[in-house]
């Protein structure tokens, strides 16, 4: 495996290198599609925090994406907020619907709490149906403002969250408070026996995950001009991040981004098959499951022995 | 008259669930497994009916007879290519052979949720019916394959009863649930009592389709919603709780009834999620769940 300050340094250099894509003469069409790819891999960055280290499964990140897009889409399409107010606003509503989950839910062991989780999610997108009028609802509602109109300077916006987010994340994994959450994630009461708060460090590590999910939920609305369930909220959109952090390799961090950049190129390359693509990018998963179960990165960040 | 209704249609859907979740619950308590390809085994059983019965002119019975072996078949499949590798995996810690398991069985089943979306497309089937006709039940015209599903679902469960409390095959059963060690030192073989529980589990999970398939239609977009509905079931009743699945799935469908017949059908999940999570909160263990 590769030390903390190498991979660090590798992963900024992988970053400047991606910065410089709009300049090789990639095209619009597949800015687009990075742009959403790094928007995805935040969220699975953030629910490999709560799953690798934290050991929580969290079957609802969609919950926290859902709120901190649905928060920042409504206070800019009634209250007219500019973008720079209602992102934050969005990120820290998803900490806050974070907390009121996790506080009771954290109590609760290893399938309960997947299941308030998944709850969590099929709640709210009830209560945004039922209040079509207001929400939108599966239709979706349209918001005035956007990001930008440039692809690069979306990509580049995504590419800034993305990058700042591996950085801080895997910076934070490997550090102290990381090494505790993996403690215990793997043994809780060992950990506790050992005087670390096992509860608060559990916590912690839900409310940052909700932070960057929301946050880049928030960034996604208004880079799409939309905001939707469907592309949001739904349970789908759960699996996918799913997906790809456990592709991409769990505890590493930055496997969640590899995993959902592969997740999307790999559906574009697929497209000819049409329908089929899902079923091959779900079995590729399982197979890597099966006989890789340290993931795409697995190899290269994973501490021996853990 | 429409309280009547509601009790009559919200008995036999909760037969339906009833058969469905117990399966479900019986492989948790037995391997620890929450098998997450659960609705798609079901969708594959309703599906494997509706073309057996119709387009080879096999008839509801032949259907449904062939609907449930397929449901046999996928579910140990399941057994054999996904959940038995992971857990004799070495390179998975045991600690997270949970995870793994709920990971695995959500990806396999997304994959047989696509080959039936890509072969039979994702609208609706319905199953032939295996009954025709309308009895007149104090003045509420009941469809008699309702009353039908009512019946298969509560003979199925007789048997299971039967099975598991009569035979030596079911009470090895019941004794992996409560200590498999022990039950391995009395020189039983772990794996065929799994493999057991497993056909077992297949042919439940294939009833509770089928009937389904005949009572409200099918479609492969389904299989999310009743994972989560069986989910839901068996941890409201108690994971590993067989009586507990069987009151849970009473109360949710009964609920979902009332929501749909008296406020508005579009909201008939909601109250049944509300409910979940105050128990879940309340009391983890569930309604007659043991700790």
């Amino acid at each position: 495996m590769m030390s903390t300050p190498k991979t660090l340094l590798g992963t900024a250099a992988v970053i400047a290198l991606m910065a410089l894509l709009p300049f090789a003469g990639v095209g619009g069409y597949v800015l687009g599609l990075m742009t959403s790819a790094l928007y995805f891999g935040v969220f699975a960055m953030g629910w490999d925090l709560l799953f690798g280290f934290a050991g929580e499964v969290n079957f609802g990140p969609s919950f926290l994406i859902g709120v901190g897009a649905y928060t920042a889409g409504l206070l800019n399409h009634y209250a007219h907020w500019p973008i720079i107010a209602c992102v934050p606003v969005g990120a820290l509503a998803a900490v806050v619907a974070g907390l009121l989950l996790a506080v009771p839910a954290l109590r609760l062991s290893g399938p309960y709490f997947g299941l308030v989780t998944l709850v969590a999610v099929l709640l709210l997108q009830n209560v945004i149906v039922i209040f079509a009028g207001f929400t939108g609802g599966e239709i979706g509602l349209d918001l005035p403002d956007v990001l930008a109109i440039s692809s690069r300077v979306n990509y580049w916006y995504a590419l800034g969250v993305a990058g700042i987010v591996a950085l801080g994340l895997f910076a934070l994994s490997r550090s102290a408070v990381g090494l505790i959450l993996q403690a215990s994630g793997q043994d809780a009461i060992e950990a506790a026996a050992l005087g670390f708060n096992v509860v608060r460090h559990k916590l912690a590590a839900f409310c940052i995950s909700a932070l960057v999910s929301g946050l880049a939920g928030a960034m996604l609305v208004f880079y799409l001009g939309t905001v939707s369930t469907d592309s949001v909220v739904d349970i789908s959109i759960g699996v996918q991040v799913i997906i790809a952090a456990v592709l991409g390799g769990r505890r590493t961090i930055l496997g969640g981004a590899v995993g959902a950049i592969f997740l999307i190129v790999a559906g574009e390359l697929l497209r000819p098959v049409g329908q089929l693509s899902t079923f091959i990018v779900s079995a590729f998963a399982l197979l890597v499951i099966l006989f890789f179960p340290g993931g795409l990165l697995g190899r290269f960040i994973v501490r021996e022995g853990a | 008259m429409k309280a009547l209704q509601i009790l009559i249609d919200g008995f036999a859907i909760s037969s339906l669930y009833a058969t469905g979740a117990i399966g479900f619950t019986l492989i948790f308590g037995v391997s620890g497994v929450l098998n997450l390809s659960h609705g798609s085994i079901m969708v594959t059983a309703a599906v494997v009916a509706w073309l057996v019965a119709g387009s080879f002119g096999a008839g509801p019975y032949g259907g449904a007879l062939i609907g449930v072996g397929a449901s046999v078949i996928v579910s140990l499949v399941t057994y054999g290519i996904v959940v038995r590798p992971i857990q004799k995996s070495r390179a998975i810690a045991r600690e997270e052979k949970e995870i793994f398991v709920l990971t695995g069985t959500l990806l396999w089943g997304i994959m047989v949720q696509e080959v039936i979306a890509y072969v039979f497309t994702n609208n609706p089937k319905t199953v032939l019916p295996l009954i025709g006709g309308v009895v007149n039940i104090l003045g509420v015209r009941t469809p008699r394959t309702e009353i039908a599903i009512a019946a298969i679902a509560w003979l199925a469960m007789g048997l299971l009863w039967l099975l598991v409390n009569r035979t030596r095959g079911g009470k090895a059963l019941m004794a992996a649930a409560i200590n498999p060690r022990g039950l391995t030192l009395c020189g039983f073989e772990l794996g065929s009592i799994h493999l057991l529980v497993w056909t077992i589990y297949g042919v439940l999970a294939g009833i509770a389709g089928v009937l389904l398939g005949s009572f409200l239609g099918v479609s492969s977009d389904n299989a999310g919603q009743l994972t989560a509905s069986a989910f839901s079931i068996v941890v409201l009743g108690g994971l590993g709780s067989v009586t507990g699945s069987l009151v849970a799935a009473y109360v949710v469908g009964y609920l979902e009834s009332l929501t749909a017949y008296l406020v508005n059908p579009s909201i008939r999940t909601v109250p049944v999620l509300l409910l979940l999570v105050i128990v879940v909160y309340l009391r983890p263990q569930g309604l007659l769940g043991r700790r």
